[in-house]
């Protein structure tokens, strides 16, 4: 069982230089801005400057493209969704309509539709390579450290950093138990009946979850004996001081998120409409 | 121990591993059901499973930092209005968690019905209504697709809590030591 993840790799960039906070902040804002815009103008803006920095990131695509394979996969089904129930989405949004040709009953291609959908699309991959910078260049370590230092506890941030470092762990029990149950002949594989098949996976599911919740316990005792939340902060081994770069990414943030709210607001409407 | 404030040192490590557990088991632990696009998530049966046993906010947050996760990890980004869902399950299957007593080994009729009765509330909220409404704030997606895709994900997590959850806390209440369950010897 093979899996691929998206992971850490350490080079040397300006954005693996910058700290993970920083990042964060960029990201969410980031985020942000782009789930409360259509405005396509900004939206086209932003891809194109999300696409320098994976650039100057030197992030190599064989690292994410078997992400892009899913991604696209996940797209086209949810585009052809979106057509199947509502093909004329866009035409009830901007409000005008311009046929370019007829599928099937109430299946007719529009201008409006296009461009709805087109839009639709732009969102999301204008979050695409932001998340994956993100996750490309910060270090594991470090994105707990940059949470706390964002404001949310150290208690959540801790949180995040034990699910980070035990996801390999959990995947190794996973195979160990998936194994163990197929040589005694419990198959989960696609062979099997469905009720016989869910009846198997809760075979395997079960001793997962009393090896976790042990492994819980082990761990809970171990923090708690090192006095793990006696007091209301903490200070963290990969935590970098900010540089000027480091403010220099905020305050851009900051212009990009009120520039394209702004662009997105101008006439009044969250979408940006060329039909009128 | 330091419950003085927030969350206590157990409940830190049962949501990091729960959600470590939820990666893993939302990648793997799917298994497609003959309809198209509709697998059982063997992942939110995990998810009831330790609300219950953590509670509710154990609940909240493996539901939001799991499939965060979990997107980030395999799909490259977060579907943000499904994660905030994953979260409302969680936090209304983890306001059952008192009232069932699952630690003392009990687990009978009553509570079987008691934790049924709240993950379908829970899933029928999440994905009925949180997650279709919030595709369409957030990515405006039409209603009839978000409403029919939620419909289609609430009624399969439903079925697959029910089945599977059930059994899951059944086999493991029998894993704790009945309370009382000790009588002396004459």
């Amino acid at each position: 069982m093979k899996m691929r993840m998206l992971t850490y790799s350490p080079l040397d960039s300006p954005l693996h230089r910058l700290s993970g906070a920083a990042k964060l902040i960029f990201f969410i804002l980031w985020a942000v801005t782009v789930m409360v815009t259509f405005d396509t103008r900004s939206l086209l803006v932003m891809l194109l400057f999300a696409l320098i920095l994976l650039r100057v990131s030197r992030i190599k695509l064989r690292d994410y493209a078997f992400v892009l394979y899913l991604i696209l996969i996940f797209f086209a089904l949810n585009h052809l969704a979106i057509f199947l129930f509502s093909p004329l989405e866009g035409v009830s949004l901007y409000g005008t309509r311009h046929d370019l040709f007829p599928i099937a009953g109430r299946y007719i291609v529009t201008e409006e539709q296009l461009f709805y959908q087109f839009n639709v699309a732009l969102k999301y991959v204008t979050v695409i390579p932001m998340a994956l910078l993100f996750m490309l260049t910060t270090e594991p370590g470090e994105f707990a450290a940059s949470l706390h230092r964002v404001g949310i506890s150290y208690r959540i941030a801790y949180a995040v950093s034990i699910a980070l470092r035990y996801i390999p762990d959990v995947q190794r029990d996973y195979e160990n138990i998936a194994c163990a149950a197929q040589a005694r002949g419990i198959d989960i594989s696609r062979k099997e009946k469905l009720t016989r098949r869910v009846r198997n996976m809760i075979g395997i599911l079960l001793p997962l979850i009393l090896t976790s919740v042990q492994r819980i316990e082990t761990i809970s005792a171990a923090m708690e004996l090192r006095s793990f939340g006696q007091h209301r902060k903490r200070t963290w081994y990969n935590g970098r001081p900010f540089t000027w770069m480091d403010y220099f990414v905020i305050i851009l943030i900051i212009l990009i998120a009120a520039v394209s709210t702004y662009v997105t607001f101008q006439d009044g409407s969250r979408f940006y409409n060329p039909f009128q | 121990m330091s419950r003085s404030k927030g969350l206590s040192v157990q409940s830190i490590v049962a949501v990091g591993i729960g959600s470590a557990l939820f990666v893993i088991l939302g990648r793997f632990g799917s298994i497609p059901s003959g309809i198209p696009d509709t697998n059982i998530e063997t992942t939110y049966a995990l998810l009831a499973l330790f609300a219950i046993l953590y509670g509710p906010i154990a609940g909240v947050l493996i539901g939001l930092i799991g499939h965060t996760l979990k997107d980030a990890i395999f799909y490259g980004s977060p579907w943000f209005s499904w994660v905030i869902a994953s979260a409302v399950v969680g936090l209304i299957i983890g306001l059952a968690s008192k009232r069932l007593g699952i630690e003392d080994g009990e687990f009978g009729k009553p509570q079987l019905i008691k934790f049924n009765l709240y993950q379908i509330v829970a899933n029928a909220i999440a994905w009925f209504l949180v997650a279709p409404t919030l595709d369409i704030v957030i990515y405006a997606e039409p209603a009839d697709k978000v409403y029919t895709q939620g419909l289609v994900a609430g009624a399969s997590n439903i079925v697959t809590v029910a089945i599977i959850g059930s059994l899951l806390l059944l086999a493991f209440a029998k894993t704790r030591t009945k309370q009382g369950s000790l009588t002396r010897e004459a």
